[in-house]
């Protein structure tokens, strides 16, 4: 069988196009690119979609911890402590009971699909993680930019959304991007916790994982696993470069905030 | 229901929160010794040590850690057992890699194969603690190594100046130093250690999301005359108490500890 082949068969075996049942022999090299590539998919999905809407979450919740009203900041401050102070792999396992719950009274039986439910609690987690980078940046603002704010008479959402919002998701940027890496790596725990494989379709290490089961040879999988990984970080890091150039374009080049790659990995 | 949560099985459940305190309490001076290593490696003179440290470090941080997980644990059985194959079988003359099959002589299993349950649940355990100690020690030699070069230039100099050898320097000047700097990033790895430790369950150990699974669940066909339906979402949330008790308070202790150690140091902590 050509590469060729083993590419249309396999390349989009992770959403369900192609070949039905999983290689049973040959495991070539080919083949374990191919798998593992698909298996990307699930990792790219997850990432962006709750990259993209915890951080608007993650701007409410920082919002809401710099409340005066009590009433306000302690449910965000509950969450975030709920959120960073416990492991991603236990949320997953408890966030897949609750819903198998909500399930069996006959409430959305869609949410205990890990395509839904494991979306939800990722979600979650990067908006408690990255509300707290927010926050933390929210409060190193400069007084004096809300000082001259002040004096050019910018009042209200006004003075938040020209002012103090810009400088907040600049200070805040180069820790931003490392929990969107950190995110990113997260995504491959979805499919070893509670949540169910259906037919198989599960992310890169999923499918690594089959292959080291199936050849007992963990020397060729997980260094695939780490490519991929490897390259989805350098784009991720390439991209959010791009933004803090632009977040930045405003100050003498001494002054302007570097990106460093410093993850750390697990939650 | 207090006689029910005294039960054998529950015990298990119990004992298995202090594997969970002990893989702790094993890995993390492990590590730091992983870690120590890997910057000293990092900083060093000879050229390719340099290379491995910086090597070790950067690998193991740009990819992620289940990965590694799952790849050490079998790397690291298969590296012993095939040491051992090389020292005690000397005149075996099969392949070891037989296409998808891996063989060694039975001499040179780890565990034996005749070796009590206990001694393979200890093999598991300590292949366990040797994986996150080489994970984590990566995180923690970045963290040594952005520390030692924390250090203020001047106190090296002016250990040159005393006549003190690099050696010297390194040990009596630097190492004692570079702790204050170390200990945010050394804290803040604690905490993902510990919020690491779950994983546990996906290297083979009966910890306490195995158990957790296993009580709570009714659909096992050995243990179905459990009273009870499916608990699992309560045992989860004790878990989840259980690590966000832990959690905040290594929090409270770390700072503290902050607190004394920055005490007559020039850093920010101490000065403000």
């Amino acid at each position: 069988m050509s590469c060729w082949q083993t590419i249309q068969d396999y390349g989009l075996r992770a959403v369900g196009i192609g070949e039905r049942l999983l290689p049973r022999e040959g495991f070539d090299l080919c083949q374990q690119f191919t798998l593992i590539g698909s298996g990307l998919i699930w990792n790219v999905y997850f990432g962006l979609l709750a990259l993209l809407v915890g951080f608007f979450i993650a701007n409410a919740v920082a919002l809401c911890k710099t409340s005066a009203s009590p009433w306000i900041r302690k449910p965000a401050e509950w969450f975030v402590l709920v959120f960073r102070g416990s492991p991603l792999f236990i949320q997953f396992f408890l966030a897949y009971f609750i819903f198998l719950r909500i399930k069996q009274a006959g409430y959305m039986p869609w949410l205990t699909s890990a395509q839904a439910g494991a979306l939800i609690v990722l979600v979650l987690n990067t908006a408690a993680y990255s509300g707290e980078i927010f926050f933390g940046a929210l409060r190193t603002v400069p007084r004096g930019e809300v000082e001259a704010a002040d004096a050019y008479g910018f009042t209200g959402w006004k003075r938040f959304v020209s002012i103090i919002w810009p400088t907040t998701m600049r200070l805040a940027w180069p820790a931003y991007t490392n929990e969107a890496i950190f995110l990113f790596h997260a995504t491959t725990l979805v499919f070893f916790s509670g949540f169910p494989t259906w037919r198989q379709q599960g992310d890169a290490l999923y499918y690594a994982n089959y292959f080291a089961d199936k050849t007992f040879n963990p020397f060729i999988p997980y260094p695939i696993v780490a490519f991929y990984f490897i390259l989805l970080t350098l784009i991720l890091i390439g991209s959010f470069g791009l933004v803090n150039r632009r977040l930045n374009r405003h100050l003498p080049k001494e002054r302007r905030t570097r990106l460093k790659f410093r993850p750390n990995i697990i939650r | 229901m207090a006689c029910y949560l005294t039960t054998g099985k529950h015990f298990g459940f119990y004992w298995s929160f202090v594997t969970v305190l002990v893989l702790l309490a094993v890995t993390a001076p492990t590590a730091l010794l992983f870690g120590f290593g890997g910057a000293t490696a990092a900083r060093s003179q000879f050229l390719p040590l340099r290379w491995f440290g910086t090597t070790y470090i950067s690998i193991v941080r740009g990819v992620p850690d289940i990965a590694f997980f799952l790849f050490f644990v079998i790397a690291l059985d298969q590296g012993f057992e095939f040491l051992r194959h090389q020292y005690l079988c000397p005149d075996w003359t099969d392949r070891i890699w037989q296409g998808n099959d891996f063989v060694v002589c039975s001499a040179a299993k780890l565990p034996l194969g005749n070796a009590p349950q206990w001694v393979h649940e200890v093999y598991g355990f300590l292949l366990a603690v040797l994986t996150f100690a080489i994970v984590f020690g990566a995180f923690a030699a970045n963290v040594l190594h952005g520390a030692m070069q924390a250090v203020p230039r001047g106190q090296i100099e002016t250990a040159e100046a005393y006549g003190m050898t690099r050696r010297q320097a390194f040990w009596h000047v630097l190492v004692p130093q570079m702790w204050i700097y170390a200990l945010p990033g050394l804290s803040n790895l604690w905490m993902l250690l510990i919020k690491a430790t779950p994983l546990l369950f996906l290297l083979g150990v009966e910890d306490i999301v195995y158990w957790a699974r296993e009580l709570g669940g009714t659909k096992q066909a050995r243990f179905s005359d459990y009273p009870h339906g499916d608990w699992r979402l309560w045992y989860f949330l004790a878990l989840l108490v259980f690590y966000l008790a832990f959690t905040r308070l290594s929090e409270v202790v770390l700072s503290r500890l902050t607190r004394r150690l920055s005490h007559g140091q020039a850093t920010i902590g101490a000065t403000a």
